[in-house]
C-alpha cells in the first residue's frame, strides 16, 4: 500500500464523516474534507509516525466568485520520510468564511494564515496573532477576491495620454 | 584669455562661482541606499567591480539620508512603501535629486495593479528617468552623466 | 494618492511584546524598512535589552507587488513574464518552476535537449545566487573584498544568459514546452571556459573566510536551530541541510532530467551560521559538478515540444504552411487553454523549496497561481533564530538565511 493510500485509509476510518471526497489528477492526491475536522486530521497526519508529514509545504486559498461555495483553502503536506506530497481542501462558504486554526500542529502555518486572512478575508479561529501581513496594516479590503478590482489607475495609451495625465498626482518639492 | 594670460603658470583658474559650485556638487554626489527590488541588483552590479561607479565619485553608498545627495530609487515601490520613500526623501538636506530607475518607478512597469505605485513621481519629484527592467548599469551610468549634466546647468539661485 | 503615515499606537503592540517593552525597560528600535544589511525592504521591529535581543518582529509587505493577482488577468505566456521578477536573484528558476506547472498541467512533453539546457542555466542561476549571498552576507560581518570578487564572477554567468538570450537577469528564456530558442555558438564553450575557472576563485573565497578568526568568531554558535525544530518551522533547503537532514528536492523527486546527473548533497549538523555558510560553499562546487557533466553529454536535437498546441512553431516555417500560421496566431491572441484542474510542483531554488499551485478553468488565464515561498517562510523562523544575541549577530543571522524579499513578498 502506498502511503499516500494508507493516509487517505486512516483519514476515512478516524475522520468518517469529515472526508467528503478523495480527488486524483495527474498523480497527486488531494482530500477533500469538511471545515470542522480539518485540525484533527492535521493532527493525525502529523503525529502518526508511520504517516509522519511533518513539513507544511504550503498554504492558501482561491476564491471561486460567484459560485458557492465561494473559497477552498488548501493545505499541502509533505513527508520527509515517505518523499510524498498530499493535499487537502477545505471549502468554505462566502457569507462568514472561518476555519479552525493549525497552528498548534504547524508553527510555520502562522504567518501562511496571517496572508489568507489578508488576501481574502478568510477568519482562522483560534489563531494567535491574525492582522495583515503584505498590505498595509489600514488597509481596506481583501485584495485577491475576485469581486475586488486589479488596478487603481487605467494604462496610459497616446489616446488617453492627456486626460490620464491631468489626473495623475504627481509630487511638487 | 583675459586676466588667465598674465596669470601664466601661477597654477589659477577663473571661472563663474556657478560653474564652480555645480562642477564640485556632481563630482561628489553621494548616493543613499535605497534598492528595492532586482533593479538594486543592477545597482549593486555597477557599484561593484565590472562597471565602477566610483570613478564618478560615488565610492560609498551612504545608508543614512543625512548624509546623501543623490536618491536612486532602484525598483517597485509599493503602496505601503511610499510614505517611507517620502519621508525619507524629507531628510536629505538640500541639494538633492531623485533619479528613477527602472520601469516600475518611471511609469509603474509592468505591474499596472492594486499594490504598486504608478510611477514614483506621484511621491517624490524626479530629476531623471532611467528606462530598462532593469536597467543595464551602463545605461544607469549614462543616466548618472545625463543627470550631471543637468546639474551643471542649474542656477544656484534654485538652492539659494 | 499618498496613503497615512503608518502610527503605530502601543495598543497595538501589547501583543507583540513583553510586558517589560511596555514599562520602559527595555528598548523598542525600529530597524526600519531602508537598512543597510537587511538584504532588501524588511522592517525589523526589535525589542533590546541592551544590545541583546529579546523579541524581534519582522514586518514585511514592503515590496508586496499583487504578482499573484496580476497574474490571473494575463494569458500563461505572458504571465511568465511576470515570475522573473519575483525572486529577482534566482530569475531562471522562477520560469523553470513556472513552466513545470504548466507542463504537469497540460501533459507537454520536453524534449531531452532542452532539459539538458534548463538543468545547465538552473545551476549557473544558483551559482550566481550564492555569489551574491557570498558577497552581500561577507559584506554585513565587514569583509568589503569579497564582496567585489563575488560580482566580478558573477558577470561572467550573466555574460553567458545574455548571450543565450538577450538579457542579463530577466530572461524568460525557459518556456512550456522547452526553451524560447536554441543556444548560440559559442555557449559550450563559454560554459566550459567558466567551468574551469571557478573552483580556483571559490578556493580564494574559502582562503579569505573559511579559516578566519574573525569571521568563526561571528558565525559559530549564530542563530542555532536544532533539526525537529526546522521541520516545525517549515524550513528548507540550506538551512535544513545545515541541521542534518539531507533534504534536496533535486534527489527526492527529481525534475528535467536531474536523475541523470551525479551529485552529493551536502549537509552539516549543527545548524547555525558557519554550516549555512559551509553548506552553500559546497553546493557551488556540487552545481559546477552537475554543469560539467550536463555540457558534456549534451544531446542534439530540438529545443521545443512538437505539440503546436501550446508550442509556437520556428519562424522558419511561418513561410510555407498555412498550419503553422494558423498555430501562430492563436497562440500569440489568445493564448492555449488548460484543463480544469489544479498542480502543486516545487522545485530546489537557491533558497530552499519554491512550490507553485497552479488552478487552471479551461481557459488561456491562470485561474489561481500562488507561490510558495522560501524566503516568506524561512524569515518567520527569524525570532527563533536571534533570541537572546546581540544585534551585530542578527545582520549575519539574517544575512544566513538568505532572504530576498521579492520572494518573500511577491
Amino acid at each position: 500500500m502506498t502511503p499516500i493510500e494508507k493516509a487517505v485509509r486512516v483519514l476515512k476510518e478516524r475522520l468518517p464523516d469529515g472526508v467528503q471526497a478523495v480527488e486524483s489528477f495527474r498523480d497527486e492526491t488531494t482530500v477533500v474534507l469538511s471545515r470542522e475536522v480539518i485540525a484533527a486530521a492535521c493532527r493525525i497526519l502529523h503525529d502518526d509516525a508511520s504517516l509522519g508529514f511533518e513539513l507544511l509545504a504550503a498554504l492558501t486559498a482561491v476564491d471561486y466568485h460567484p459560485k458557492e461555495p465561494r473559497f477552498a483553502v488548501v493545505y499541502l503536506l509533505y513527508s520527509i520520510a515517505q518523499n510524498v506530497f498530499l493535499g487537502l481542501r477545505v471549502y468554505l462558504p462566502g457569507r462568514s468564511p472561518e476555519v479552525a486554526t493549525i497552528e498548534s500542529v504547524y508553527p510555520n502555518a502562522n504567518w501562511h494564515e496571517r496572508e489568507v486572512f489578508d488576501m481574502f478575508g478568510i477568519n482562522f479561529l483560534g489563531h494567535s496573532d491574525l492582522r495583515r501581513i503584505l498590505m498595509p496594516h489600514d488597509w481596506v479590503g481583501h485584495p485577491l477576491r475576485k469581486d475586488y478590482p486589479l488596478a487603481y489607475e487605467e494604462v496610459q495609451y497616446t489616446f488617453n495620454f492627456d486626460e490620464i495625465d491631468k489626473r495623475k498626482p504627481y509630487a511638487k518639492e | 584669455m583675459g586676466v588667465e594670460s598674465k596669470l601664466g603658470n601661477l597654477g589659477i583658474v577663473t571661472t563663474t562661482l556657478e560653474s564652480a559650485v555645480n562642477w564640485s556638487r556632481t563630482n561628489a554626489m553621494w548616493p543613499m541606499l535605497f534598492g528595492l527590488a532586482c533593479c538594486a541588483i543592477e545597482m549593486m552590479s555597477a557599484q561593484a567591480s565590472d562597471f565602477d561607479l566610483s570613478r564618478f565619485g560615488m565610492e560609498l553608498m551612504r545608508a543614512s539620508p543625512r548624509q546623501s545627495d543623490l536618491m536612486i530609487v532602484a525598483g517597485r515601490v509599493s503602496r505601503k512603501m511610499a510614505p517611507v520613500l517620502r519621508r525619507l526623501y524629507d531628510q536629505m538636506p538640500d541639494p538633492k535629486w531623485v533619479l528613477a530607475m527602472g520601469d516600475c518607478c518611471s511609469c509603474g512597469g509592468i505591474f499596472n495593479n492594486y499594490a504598486i505605485v504608478q510611477g514614483v513621481d506621484e511621491v517624490v519629484p524626479v530629476d531623471v528617468y532611467v528606462a530598462g527592467c532593469p536597467p543595464r548599469p551602463e545605461a544607469l551610468i549614462h543616466g548618472i552623466l545625463t543627470l550631471h549634466a543637468k546639474v551643471k546647468g542649474e542656477k544656484i539661485s534654485k538652492y539659494a | 494618492m499618498l496613503p497615512s503615515q503608518m502610527e503605530i499606537t502601543v495598543d497595538e503592540l501589547r501583543n507583540l511584546v513583553t510586558g517589560r517593552a511596555i514599562e520602559g525597560e527595555t528598548m523598542l528600535l525600529n530597524m526600519g524598512p531602508q537598512h543597510p544589511s537587511t538584504h532588501g525592504v524588511l522592517r525589523l521591529l526589535l525589542e533590546l535589552d541592551g544590545e541583546k535581543v529579546v523579541n524581534c518582529i519582522p514586518d514585511i509587505g514592503f515590496l508586496h507587488t499583487g504578482i499573484e493577482k496580476n497574474m490571473e488577468a494575463k494569458p500563461y505566456l505572458q504571465s511568465l513574464v511576470m515570475t522573473d521578477r519575483m525572486d529577482y536573484l534566482n530569475t531562471v528558476g522562477n520560469n523553470l518552476l513556472y513552466s513545470l506547472a504548466i507542463e504537469k498541467l497540460v501533459e507537454l512533453d520536453v524534449p531531452p535537449r532542452a532539459q539538458a539546457i534548463r538543468v545547465i542555466l538552473v545551476e549557473l542561476q544558483r551559482i550566481a545566487s550564492h555569489l551574491v549571498w557570498l558577497g552581500t552576507h561577507a559584506l554585513d560581518l565587514a569583509a568589503m573584498s569579497v564582496f567585489l570578487y563575488c560580482l566580478r564572477e558573477r558577470e561572467l554567468i550573466l555574460d553567458i544568459l545574455e548571450m543565450c538570450s538577450g538579457q542579463r537577469m530577466m530572461t524568460s528564456y525557459i518556456r512550456p514546452g522547452g526553451l524560447w530558442r536554441d543556444v548560440p555558438q559559442g555557449f559550450e564553450e563559454a560554459v566550459q571556459q567558466f567551468v574551469r575557472m571557478l573552483p580556483g576563485r571559490i578556493a580564494q573565497y574559502e582562503s579569505m573566510l573559511t579559516k578566519n578568526p574573525l569571521f568563526l568568531d561571528r558565525t559559530r554558535k549564530i542563530g542555532v536551530i536544532s533539526a525537529e525544530q526546522a521541520v516545525r518551522w517549515g524550513l528548507t533547503g540550506p538551512p535544513l541541510r545545515a541541521t542534518g537532514i539531507p533534504l534536496d528536492l533535486r534527489k527526492a523527486q527529481p525534475y528535467s532530467g536531474y536523475g541523470q546527473y551525479e551529485f552529493d548533497v551536502p549537509i552539516a549538523y549543527n545548524g547555525d551560521v558557519y554550516d549555512r555558510y559551509i553548506v552553500r560553499m559546497e553546493e557551488m562546487r556540487q552545481s559546477l559538478r552537475i554543469v560539467r557533466q550536463a555540457v558534456e553529454r549534451l544531446p542534439a536535437g530540438p529545443v521545443r515540444s512538437n505539440n503546436r498546441k501550446f508550442v509556437p512553431p520556428p519562424r522558419s516555417e511561418l513561410g510555407h504552411s498555412m498550419e503553422a500560421v494558423i498555430h501562430h496566431f492563436k497562440l500569440w491572441t489568445e493564448g492555449f487553454s488548460v484543463p480544469k484542474g489544479a498542480v502543486y510542483v516545487a522545485v530546489e531554488s537557491p533558497r530552499g523549496q519554491l512550490g507553485c499551485y497552479l488552478e487552471g478553468d479551461g481557459g488561456p488565464k491562470p485561474y489561481r497561481v500562488h507561490f510558495r515561498a522560501p524566503s516568506f517562510v524561512h524569515l518567520q523562523a527569524l525570532p527563533l533564530l536571534s533570541r537572546g544575541h546581540l544585534v551585530a549577530d542578527l545582520v549575519g543571522i539574517v544575512g544566513s538565511i538568505d532572504i530576498v524579499l521579492g520572494d518573500c513578498d511577491r
